[in-house]
């Protein structure tokens, strides 16, 4: 019904088009078409059960667990088909790292946690090992917290410690994306605050892209967001464009707080 | 009225109610067991009861019930020993016919290795036709000696004779096996070998025979002479006698004493007199080793069907069956597992490995007869339910979340349940252990027919090679409570021992499961902090 034009991003890494995505027979996506730009923040908005986290999940095939999903169209990174059968879902899930809506750490201790990806790709250096981990909590600015008990089990953490162990952990990997979904639904504005902080500085090795229901946040920290509704991509801009001047109904309505 | 029902009070007390009756029976129980299982060992006092008829019963109460329809009067089961001289252990006195009751100080208390106890008093060491006066002082000595010569007869006996007997076997063994070859040049040359060696065990097997004979006359050289209650003497060898003490005259602390030998000699000893006397330490030996080997074959095992079960299968109708079926194999009666484990592991592949590996030994079978591994492995399959549905709730209760995040970093499935799922799956998993570890080590039925014995002569495990013998019979504590307790020759003398023995077994459970306990808090502990 909606036709819109895909609008033009510098340096695109992911592009997507003609995404249709079933669960069984339920049509979860429809028609997406989305360009997302490298090293950018980007945001999905959007009422809860509109798609964004199944479309950010398509990106690093995480949907393959699901056995009744079917996708049609094609979403490619760095010019990639992440869905030709020539990929090493390996090889793309260290390139495309994801933090959940919870933090969920591995009842193991803060190093094994940060280390679990690099040793799952075949690192076992040790040294090697030492430097992924203080590099990746440092970016993911929990190293001076935690650097004197590494040991220690990263369950015993905070909250807001443990979300970030889950994005050093992404980070170890040394990804080129990382998909959060909304990660920090569970914290508190302080942890939030500190997360958002840190995502901003990481937009400088990174691209971004973040799913949201807090759209100040979505406003606050990200260049490019897409609203998304009943499984259609409504509108995808310049966050500034999108929060001051949205060209579709739907997505003023949302953003004025009229619906959802 | 109805605000109260509506309060949720009565159904409080309904759930307090059942719990309360639930704890009351099982402490009931525990109490029952423990008062009589802990008390046997402490001796009693001896009373000597003048009768009537002008005889005169000396012997332990040990028990003493009312008579019905008349006043103040009981009966008195009185514990006399002497077997051989009655007949019986136990007699039944009215107190009707007691005319005076004593408590006689020098009356002492024989244990022997045969026969069981003998109550009376020390008249004198026997000599050639009289008797030469002896306190219980002068018996120490005698006593000390005669336990010495014991040891050394049984370390003949056992360790030296045992010793040729098992070479003796081997080399007849080794014998057949080189008949069963074609006898070429070769192998007749080492039937002679063999020959000679068996010769030459024959040889020291008689020296040993002789030394034997001779100890045998000397242990039979003392003699005390007993006066029993009702005047006749009996003659005891000195060496029949285990330990002699004078019950009447120990104080609280002799007594401590004698309960604490008892009960150590109970837990390490061997047993004596058809079960009913002496110690328990085979039982518990074989029920430890066997908890353990059941252990080892159904961990793995479980584990592995329910991760397929669980992280495979799917959820399709014949994974449904499977588990329904799996499930339901909790309900199929333990002797039915017996007879399955005599059929499948004893018949097919015990008497398979007979025909392949021990052919020298037919017809007596190796491993096609009941042994302690076959037990082990039958009670493996019997609880193999346990495990399973131990194991598939404990994958279950790994959040969908933490696999999604070692997927998200690249883990495949399998590294995925390595690193991740079956260790935080282990508590549940050895909780299942836990439960399988309990209900094997009570159960008894299957084992009737596939290896237990009331009286097997060597432990499983010895310094003979390879040490660990699977193959062998072996005692346990739950049949030896069946065996003590009901199908003794002298069951009245027995059922203290199935207080005890159950005691034990409790006991033996406990600290089983306790380990697993405490393996399992610190596998808890190691996977969640240390490195993998």
């Amino acid at each position: 019904m909606m036709e819109y034009e895909k609008i033009k991003v510098p340096e695109p890494i992911v592009t997507i088009n003609d995404l249709n995505l079933y669960y069984g027979k339920t049509k979860a996506l429809k028609e997406i078409n989305l360009d997302i730009p490298k090293k950018k923040i980007t945001s999905f908005i959007g009422p809860s059960g509109c798609g964004k986290s199944t479309l950010i999940r398509c990106l690093n095939r995480l949907n393959d667990l699901v056995e009744s999903v079917t996708i049609e169209g094609s979403i490619r990174i760095d010019g990639q088909d992440v869905y030709s059968p020539a990929v090493d879902v390996t090889e793309l899930r260290k390139k495309v790292g994801m933090v959940f809506q919870k933090p969920n750490p591995f009842p193991k201790t803060i190093y094994e946690n940060v280390v679990y990806g690099p040793r799952v790709l075949g690192i076992n250096k040790k040294s090697t090992l030492d430097e992924l981990c203080e590099n990746a909590l440092k970016k993911a600015a929990l190293w001076d917290e935690v650097k004197d008990r590494l040991r220690v089990n990263a369950l015993d953490l905070s909250g807001g410690q443990q979300q970030r162990i889950c994005i050093a952990r992404a980070i170890a990997t040394e990804p080129e994306i990382i998909l959060l979904d909304e990660p920090c639904s569970a914290l508190d504005p302080i942890a939030t605050a500190k997360i958002e902080d840190m995502l901003v500085e990481l937009k400088q090795d990174y691209t971004v892209i973040i799913v949201t229901h807090n759209m100040q946040q979505a406003a606050r920290i990200s260049d490019y967001t897409g609203f998304f509704m009943l499984g259609e991509l409504i509108e995808f801009n310049v966050t500034t464009d999108i929060f001051t001047n949205p060209r579709e109904k739907q997505t003023e309505d949302y953003i004025t707080g009229r619906f959802g | 009225m109805k605000k109260f029902i509506r309060t949720g009070n009565p159904y409080i007390w309904l759930t307090a109610g059942t719990l309360t009756i639930c704890l009351l029976m099982i402490c009931g129980l525990i109490v029952l067991i423990m008062a009589n299982g802990f008390s046997i060992f402490w001796p009693r006092r001896i009373v000597q009861f003048t009768l009537q008829d002008g005889t005169v019963a000396l012997g332990e109460i040990a028990k003493r019930e009312s008579l019905p329809h008349q006043k103040n009067a009981y009966r008195t089961k009185l514990k006399v020993g002497n077997r051989d001289v009655y007949g019986m252990d136990f007699r039944w006195v009215d107190n009707t016919d007691i005319v005076s009751q004593d408590y006689p100080v020098t009356v002492l208390v024989f244990e022997r290795r045969e026969w069981g106890n003998m109550y009376g008093f020390l008249k004198g060491l026997r000599q050639d036709e009289g008797v030469k006066p002896l306190s219980l002082k002068g018996l120490v000595p005698l006593l000390k000696e005669s336990q010495h010569l014991y040891k050394k007869i049984r370390y003949i006996e056992k360790k030296e004779i045992g010793d040729i007997s098992y070479r003796m076997e081997k080399s007849r063994l080794a014998l057949k096996r080189l008949m069963l070859l074609d006898p070429s040049g070769k192998v007749q040359k080492k039937v002679s070998a063999v020959r000679t060696r068996m010769d030459n065990l024959e040889k020291t097997y008689r020296e040993k025979e002789d030394t034997l004979t001779a100890l045998y006359t000397k242990a039979r050289e003392n003699e005390v002479v007993v006066l029993l209650a009702d005047g006749k003497e009996k003659i005891l060898p000195v060496f029949q006698i285990i330990r002699a003490y004078v019950p009447n005259e120990m104080g609280g602390f002799a007594k401590m004493g004698f309960y604490l030998a008892k009960f150590w000699e109970f837990l390490w000893g061997e047993p004596r007199e058809a079960n009913t006397e002496g110690g328990v330490f085979p039982a518990i030996f074989g029920t430890v080793m066997m908890v353990l080997i059941m252990s080892i074959a159904v961990v793995p095992f479980g584990v592995l069907t329910a991760v397929y079960l669980k992280e495979y299968a799917g959820d399709n109708f014949i994974a449904r069956l499977v588990r329904i079926s799996v499930s339901n194999l909790a309900g199929v009666p333990s002797i039915v597992f017996g007879v399955f484990g005599l059929g499948f592991f004893i018949y097919f592949i015990g008497g398979g490995i007979d025909k392949l590996f021990f052919p020298e030994a037919m017809p007596t079978p190796t491993y096609g007869t009941g042994g302690i591994l076959w037990a082990s492995l039958t009670l493996a399959l019997m609880t193999v339910p346990v495990v399973v549905v131990a194991t598939e709730e404990g994958l279950s209760s790994v959040p969908m979340a933490i696999r999604e995040g070692s997927y998200a970093l690249g883990a495949t499935k399998i590294e995925t349940l390595w690193k991740v799922v079956l260790p935080q799956a282990t508590p549940g998993i050895l909780t299942g252990t836990i439960l399988a570890m309990a209900r094997a080590a009570g159960e008894v039925a299957p084992l009737m027919i596939t290896g237990v014995v009331k009286l097997a002569p060597s432990l499983p495990i010895d310094r003979y090679f390879p040490y660990i013998h699977l193959e062998r019979k072996f005692m346990h504590l739950g049949f030896h409570i069946y065996d003590v307790g009901f199908q003794s020759p002298n069951v009245e003398a027995a059922i203290p021992m199935v207080y005890t023995t159950t005691l034990v077994l409790l006991f033996t459970v406990l600290v089983l499961n306790l380990t697993a306990i405490i393996v399992r808090n610190k596998l808890k502990k190691w996977y969640s902090t240390g490195a993998m």
